[in-house]
């Protein structure tokens, strides 16, 4: 058996004390010290440890909110002096797509690596904008699963980016076609390019070092000086309008590159094809309103192997009055392409708005061979997503100190625990094979037509969207 | 229920041998308040330094909130969850108003803010407290809106019809709440239950002995049914094998041929609808020497079930596994519990073909006491979808009438279990309600550590004695008395004679989302 796709993973904690959701209010002047204080008998012990923490405490600012909401403290308290209300630190967390709970559960899985189990059932709305609006399908048990899977030990996560001819002419055993070059990466994912707003000098060093430690590929500045050569083939220089040209010696050593779109890049591919015939070319498209069309015109042409479209961080249409969403743009790509019969030559990269594992594999079933991401990994630093990064304010996760062993750490850790879970969501659907959950909706449900197939019959037409 | 003097011919004779006495409770209503000291409320009663104790806000107070003791002279802490905020002041009885000192002010409780979540709303945990609390539906005075929560869709989007007059007038007594669960014919005993709901399966190892013996107890009570869900049978249950459904699942967890002989009905959990395509999570934590003895497993080491069952990968194997229980418990029903995914109607059929008398379809938003996060969100559809596919499926194959179909997986409260039924159900499993009733607060740490902090969901020895046996019996008991009371409102009020004429009757029911006469946001 070949050896399997592991990520060494180990127990990252946080540097600054956790932002919990529940905090207590104390009302300490109306207490009757009575000896057999709730305090005592929290079954998590949070005021030993809080009050541990104020003894040792170094930074005002820095407080304590790790409550787990239980309610025992509150409810117990001889005198009623307890209070528990939400803590707003929590609740000004990221913004309205980055929602604080989606930063508190990569925090946590971040520290652990582990997949997030909670008891209770789920929480949260019934559906919602966005991946919100689609279910992925399980496979039931009394008919035999798809792929006739029996362990998830057994389920690739791997896939390949490339051109792919959509035949082979063979003649005997030997192939006639000259194959184009493909890249195998062990997981549908690629570190995209970071954001302006987070250039920290550290940064790219430590996303370099966590794509070799996942042995995955990170998309990155082509002015980026890696740090040992071994570490060329996890790094895709990204070639934007203005970006110098990368050493003929370095792009040898790598195996994808990324190309912002413009009418030159079919030459720009051409060129670099000449220094490196084996590497994979990657355009970046941006999904403005022209964004589509772009992307099929290109898939049309015979040069162009691989199309990363990138919607905002927001998963939105750019620029667009009324944006439609990446899952929807996906959809009507991958759709587009099967209609004219190219869609299995091209491979399609997709990012922006990829913020939980679920979000990657939904992705997929909606077109996408790949999914790329940054902002995760950020959060994975500790990130706030404050946006006041700038020059003489403070980050409030410090993100210029942070050391290699937390950084890559935690990052290495994130990306484990959403392979994990691809994994986890793979088997209860029956696939065993990420290649082949690409753009099967037949495995997923999608509100509007479960609403149309359940209510609309019933009801007629929705009134309210 | 298999009545006592046939048993003898029904149950092999060395389940006889060790059958013990079967234990009788009482379906009364009893007062049971809640365990905690302070009650979490809607809104606080501060009363300020400006207070001179004359007396006025305990005599003006029709709801009790301001209590002094006899020979105290001080008022105590005001009871605030007893208290129905500034609306009061209408009834003439608002305290804040006849204070004066105006040392007394009412606001609503920062910890209603934290109570709840979209699918449990704030008000539907407070109202199922009242009802556990007091066997009745909380008083109009308190406004709780609990009959849906705040998902924004499914159940939560669905309302009743009522007509302004009943078409038939009948009196409550006339009501049938009773639902049969044999229509095979296939001359195994015709169980009937008084309501058409039972207890869903909660193994040993994810909730505390009194937990499950409270479920066995209510459901003496009410005639109906509890699960023990895969984690084996406690001897202590012994006493309500008569009420008990035990699960056989894909870990095969404390599975024997003789608790399969003790009960009337035995549940294959295929899949789960917190986790549909995954086995059953208990974590290491949770493993406790009882547990691990029950279990036959090693002390602190996770559990997880493993997902399919090995043996069954097609209708024919699933059918071979029936005839095993059907052969080892001749009076056995069978009930299958499946997950919802696209195909869930074609599972129904081809599991009533196998021989099932039960299908429980379990939605993507069920109950759990452990389960992925990703797979709790985002796996299977919901039950509101579910269950008219599954209904019509079954009516067109012309199989509708011979097997019960059970929907559960976010039935809140009494009105989700009659909305799931109009939309084709012929009844219900509940599980996080009675939770609720219990006392859960839903913060869902019940997963790991030393389990549930409210001493519900553990297996530790020290938080399981926060609950009493006869308390948990009698909030349970309050609990389904009050939902049967609804129940049976709203079937007068549709003038409904049986909760059977109720099923698939989706032209009572209208969806928010599809009208224009009804002006909501919500």
């Amino acid at each position: 058996m070949p050896e399997k796709y592991h990520i060494k993973t180990r127990p990252v904690p946080p540097r600054r004390p956790r932002i919990g959701k529940h905090g207590v209010v104390d009302w300490r002047e109306d207490c009757a010290r009575c000896h057999n204080c709730v305090k005592k008998a929290c079954v998590y012990d949070r005021y030993r440890q809080e009050a541990d923490y104020i003894r040792n405490l170094s930074e005002v600012e820095a407080l304590f909110f790790d409550c787990m909401g239980c309610f025992s403290c509150v409810q117990d308290c001889t005198k009623g002096l307890l209070r528990l209300a939400v803590n707003p630190v929590y609740e000004r967390l990221g913004n309205s797509y980055w929602k604080p709970d989606i930063i508190k559960t990569t925090w946590l899985q971040a520290e652990t690596a582990k997949i997030p189990v909670s008891g209770a059932g789920y929480r949260g709305p019934f559906s919602g904008p966005g991946f919100d609006s689609m279910w992925t399908d399980m496979s039931e048990i009394v008919r035999p699963t798809r792929d006739g899977i029996h362990g998830r030990e057994y389920i690739s996560t791997s896939v390949d980016i490339g051109r792919k001819l959509p035949y082979l002419a063979l003649q005997g055993d030997r192939v006639m076609a000259e194959l184009p070059p493909l890249v195998s990466v062990p997981m549908p994912l690629i570190i995209d390019l970071s954001s302006p707003v987070h250039t920290l000098p550290q940064l790219d060093a430590l996303i370099e070092e966590t794509a070799a430690a996942t042995d995955l590929i990170a998309i990155m500045d082509a002015r980026h000086q890696p740090a040992t050569e071994s570490h060329l083939r996890h790094i895709a220089f990204y070639l934007g309008p203005d970006s110098p040209p990368v050493p003929a010696e370095t792009l040898r050593k790598t195996r994808l590159v990324e190309i912002a779109d413009s009418p030159a890049v079919i030459e720009r591919i051409k060129g670099i094809k000449t220094i490196h015939p084996g590497i994979v070319t990657s355009i970046r498209v941006e999904l403005t309103a022209t964004g589509l069309h772009r992307a099929v015109e290109l898939a049309g042409m015979p040069e162009v192997e691989a199309i990363h479209v990138m919607a905002d961080a927001n998963g939105n249409e750019i620029g667009v009055r009324s944006p439609r969403f990446l899952k929807d743009m996906l959809r009507h790509l991958h759709t587009t392409l099967i209609e004219k019969g190219i869609r299995d030559e091209i491979t399609l990269i997709a990012g922006g708005g990829i913020a939980l594992p679920e979000h990657m594999a939904k992705a997929i079933i909606c077109g996408a061979d790949v999914v790329t991401m940054n902002l995760p990994l950020m959060i994975a630093l500790d990130c706030h997503l404050c946006e006041s990064c700038k020059p003489g304010r403070a980050c409030p996760a410090r993100l210029e100190t942070i050391d290699r062993e937390f950084g890559v750490g935690r990052m290495t850790n994130l990306i484990a625990a959403w392979h994990d879970q691809l994994i986890e969501l793979m088997g209860a659907m029956g696939m065993r094979e990420a290649r082949r959950l690409r753009g099967d909706v037949g495995r997923a449900m999608f509100f509007e037509q479960l609403e149309e197939e359940t209510f609309g019959k019933l009801y007629g037409t929705r009134t309210r969207h | 229920m298999a009545p006592e003097r046939g048993i003898k011919e029904l149950l092999p004779g060395n389940t006889l041998k060790t059958r013990v006495p079967q234990e009788h409770v009482e379906r009364v209503i009893r007062l049971a308040p809640s365990r905690y000291r302070n009650e979490i409320a809607k809104y606080l009663v501060h009363r300020s330094q400006d207070c001179r104790r004359c007396g006025k806000c305990g005599e003006v107070c029709t709801h009790h909130v301001h209590v002094r003791n006899p020979g105290f002279k001080y008022f105590g802490e005001p009871l605030h969850h007893l208290c129905i905020g500034p609306a009061c002041e209408k009834t003439g009885h608002y305290c804040v108003k006849h204070c004066p000192q105006g040392a007394l002010s009412v606001r609503e409780s920062p910890m209603y803010q934290v109570l709840g979540d979209y699918r449990w709303s704030s008000d539907m945990i407070l109202a199922t407290w009242k009802m556990a609390e007091t066997g009745d539906v909380p008083p109009a005075d308190y406004d709780y809106d609990y009959e849906c929560g705040n998902s924004g869709g499914g159940f939560d989007r669905l309302r009743f019809k009522f007509p302004k007059r009943p078409p038939v007038a009948l009196r409550e007594d006339e009501i049938d709440t009773s639902l049969l669960l044999n229509k095979r014919g296939d001359g195994r005993p015709k169980l009937k239950i008084d309501v058409p709901w039972y207890g869903g399966g909660m193994s040993f190892g994810s909730v505390s002995n009194v937990t499950q013996l409270s479920k066995a107890r209510v459901a003496v009570a009410f005639n109906t049914f509890t699960c023990t869900g895969e984690g084996g049978y406690m001897e202590r249950m012994r006493p309500y094998d008569d009420h008990v459904i035990t699960q056989v699942a894909t870990g095969l967890f404390g599975v024997r041929e003789e608790t399969i002989q003790r009960v009337p009905i035995v549940e294959f959990k295929y899949a789960q609808g917190a986790k549909p395509g995954l086995g059953g999570h208990l974590l290491g934590d949770k493993n406790t020497v009882a547990v691990a003895r029950m279990r036959e497993a090693v002390l602190g080491i996770s559990l997880f079930s493993p997902f399919p069952f090995h043996s069954v990968y097609s209708i024919e194997d699933h059918m071979k596994h029936i005839d095993w229980i059907k052969h080892v418990n001749r009076r056995a029903l069978i009930s299958t519990k499946v997950s919802t995914p696209t195909d869930v109607d074609m599972v129904a059929v081809g599991s009533y073909s196998a021989g099932t008398h039960i299908v429980h379809i379990d939605g993507g938003y069920g109950g759990t006491g452990a389960a992925p996060d990703i797979a709790k969100k985002n796996i299977a559809m919901p039950i509101e979808y579910a269950i008219g596919k599954v209904h019509r499926f079954l009516a067109d194959e012309g199989v509708r009438d011979k097997v019960t179909l059970i929907a559960s997986g976010g039935i809140r409260s009494v009105h989700d279990v009659a909305k799931a039924i109009a939309l084709g159900a012929d009844g219900v499993v509940i599980g996080t309600a009675e939770m609720v009733a219990l006392g859960c607060v839903r913060c869902s740490r019940c997963e790991s550590g030393r389990g549930c902090p409210r001493g519900i969901a553990t297996t530790d020895p020290e938080l399981a004695q926060k609950m009493e046996l006869d308390w948990g019996t009698q909030r349970l008991i309050n609990l389904y008395s009050a939902w049967r009371k609804v129940l049976v409102s709203i079937l007068q009020r549709l003038g409904l004679r049986s909760v059977c004429e109720l099923r698939g009757r989706t032209d009572l029911l209208m969806h928010l989302d599809y009208t224009k006469d009804v002006a909501t946001t919500t």
